[in-house]
């Protein structure tokens, strides 16, 4: 981050020449940063000092136990099953969520009328309490009675119960993800879209790019290259962290087929209160995080050039 | 497609509409049929075929259990007083230091703005398992301050403060500094006033997490007239194990309605509240 306004070097507690006192300074800031400590900094230390211990809620003394609870969960299946589920439906919503949010901006934007409402329409999901319309989604892919199976029997085609097959399950989630994120991401795609100049399309149809889809190749992807990168690592974290939609519809059902990291560590810490391996699922966790948020502010970090 | 009418409909914008409607219509279809499946009859969910409007119309009958005989009012009470609780006590404590990270220079100033980037990056789920820990500890769980707690520093508001006081005129602090005032008086009758949309947006931003946040509370609460709108909604579907669509449905119009209505009202406060993570 860059350093502030040019300050005369040396003095400390300096504001534009005014000697500022110390205590000031501490009582603007001193609240902040203890709560820092307490809710975020000690915490953690805390998570990661317990994920090398055996503790589990209630026990009197506690036991290191080295690096037991990370080769465990290398051998756990159910945590092994939840990684891999959490990364299918991350390769599911990422795309999806990206391609129908851009598909979307790019659609409205070349609009002549009706933008506003177009936009509005699109971004209601979003507000949406999720685990209100996860409640819907069940009922409207109910195996049954849901909707979706009454148009698929008018159609004459089989009937599928999507949050009660192991192989359909995390598609399901997914699509809820993907139709409560892409209005989020079709608003993020609208403001890089502004950012093109209009002489650009102008410019290229004179060269001869009659078509929409040879202005959009040419013209608008490479420039929106920027904000490209930064909403498919936004969307992955959010997918990452899905919990809702699988405590409320499958609790990890049927039989594990939707078990996803932060619900089997949340199940290993507050349902079974072993702490000390959930602790282990949380560094996991954590770590991936992590790798995505580096990726992300070094995008935020790099100015944009056209 | 006809030849262009002096209305400059062409064909590309035709398309592109009925695209965007078909899409729209798909977009929407979910409350429509929240709305529809609380306002008819249980018989008609067991029908083979879907019907767009409700044959026999059954009055507000579900939205009358819902408020009777689930505690749906109650669940709206907890959740503006825990998003509420949570909303002020960030901006009291993100402002302050936010304004000294702007415009203070004081030894240490560089390390808690590097703590202050980390801590962006790291989701509830991280220090969840020892806040709880704590909380079990000091005997605080299933209370409004244990929902309310891990949230009271954002740091993402000091990040998003700071920028905003960083721009605000040096020569207005100047004068009111000459003129006597103190530098809290300066803070919360000057710059803070002048910050306003920068707040209002982190306002909706925080409200809006915290109103739809379900991990957090059905960790620490567990009494029923504690619970918040998603935790009290999942509580309900459970206990009634689905059978009852009809209030259930009405339960989640009731509580997801606040948001709605106010997205409505507001649309671009909310549209730039709570996609200011994304656009720096």
């Amino acid at each position: 981050m860059p350093s502030d306004v040019a300050v005369p070097a040396s003095p400390r507690h300096r504001r534009l020449g005014a000697a500022i006192p110390g205590p000031l300074v501490a009582g603007l800031v001193a609240p902040a940063a203890l709560l820092i400590v307490l809710t975020v900094i000690a915490p953690i230390a805390v998570m990661i000092a317990m994920s090398f211990t055996g503790y589990r809620l209630g026990d009197s003394s506690i036991a290191f136990v080295r690096l037991e609870n990370y080769t465990e969960l290398v051998h756990d299946r159910t945590f092994r099953r939840a990684l891999w589920n959490t990364f299918l439906y991350v390769a599911m919503v990422t795309p999806g969520s990206v391609l129908l949010g851009l598909f979307l901006a790019v659609l409205i934007d070349g609009l002549e009328h009706g933008q506003k409402l177009y936009r509005l329409v699109f971004f209601l999901p979003v507000t949406a309490t999720v685990v209100a319309m996860a409640m819907v989604w069940k009922y409207l892919l109910h195996g049954t009675i849901g909707p979706f199976n009454l148009l698929l029997q008018g159609l004459g085609l089989p009937v599928l119960d999507v949050f009660g097959n192991r192989d359909l399950v995390v598609a399901g989630l997914a699509a809820i993800n993907i139709w409560s994120l892409a209005g989020f991401n079709m608003v993020l795609f609208a403001a890089g879209l502004t950012a093109v100049p209009e002489e650009l399309y102008d410019a290229a149809a004179i060269d001869g790019m009659e078509s929409r889809v040879d202005r959009f190749a040419n013209v608008t992807l490479p420039l929106l290259g920027p904000t490209m990168m930064f909403v498919i690592v936004t969307s992955t974290i959010t997918a990452f962290k899905v919990f809702d939609t699988v405590a409320v519809i499958t609790r990890g059902g049927p039989r594990g087929a939707s078990d996803v990291l932060l619900y089997t560590s949340y199940l290993e810490g507050f349902s079974y209160f072993r702490m000390g391996s959930a602790a282990a699922m949380t560094v996991v966790f954590l770590a991936i995080m992590a790798v995505f948020a580096i990726v992300q502010a070094r995008i935020l970090d790099r100015k944009v050039h056209y | 497609m006809t030849a262009p009418r002096p209305h400059r409909l062409r064909p590309g914008q035709i398309l592109s509409h009925l695209v965007l409607l078909v899409l729209g219509f798909l977009f929407l279809f979910p409350f429509y049929v929240m709305v529809l499946t609380s306002l008819r009859s249980p018989a008609e969910l067991f029908t083979p075929t879907f019907r767009w409007l409700p044959a026999q119309f059954v009055g507000l009958q579900y939205y009358i259990q819902a408020l009777t005989e689930v505690p749906t009012l109650t669940f709206l009470k907890n959740g503006a007083i825990i998003a509420g609780g949570i909303l002020i006590v960030q901006v009291l404590t993100a402002i302050p230091c936010a304004y000294a990270l702007a415009k203070f220079e004081f030894r240490g100033r560089d390390t808690l703005f590097a703590v202050v980037l980390f801590s962006l990056t790291v989701p509830i789920q991280a220090p969840a398992l020892p806040l709880y820990l704590g909380l079990n500890a000091i005997g605080a769980l299933d209370t409004y301050f244990a929902a309310m707690a891990p949230f009271f520093l954002s740091v993402f508001a000091i990040f998003l403060f700071r920028q905003t006081f960083r721009s605000f005129p040096d020569e207005i602090i100047q004068a009111a500094r000459i003129d006597g005032m103190s530098e809290w008086g300066i803070l919360w009758t000057i710059v803070v006033p002048g910050s306003f949309p920068a707040i209002a947006a982190f306002a909706v931003f925080s409200v809006t997490t915290h109103w739809n946040d379900l991990y957090w509370p059905l960790i620490v609460l567990r009494s029923n007239d504690l619970m918040t709108p998603p935790l009290g909604l999942a509580y309900f579907a459970d206990s009634e194990s689905g059978a009852n669509y009809g209030a259930l449905m009405a339960t989640s119009v009731l509580l997801s309605a606040p948001l709605l209505v106010g997205f409505l009202l507001a649309q671009r406060q909310f549209i730039r509240g709570i996609t200011m993570t994304g656009v720096k």
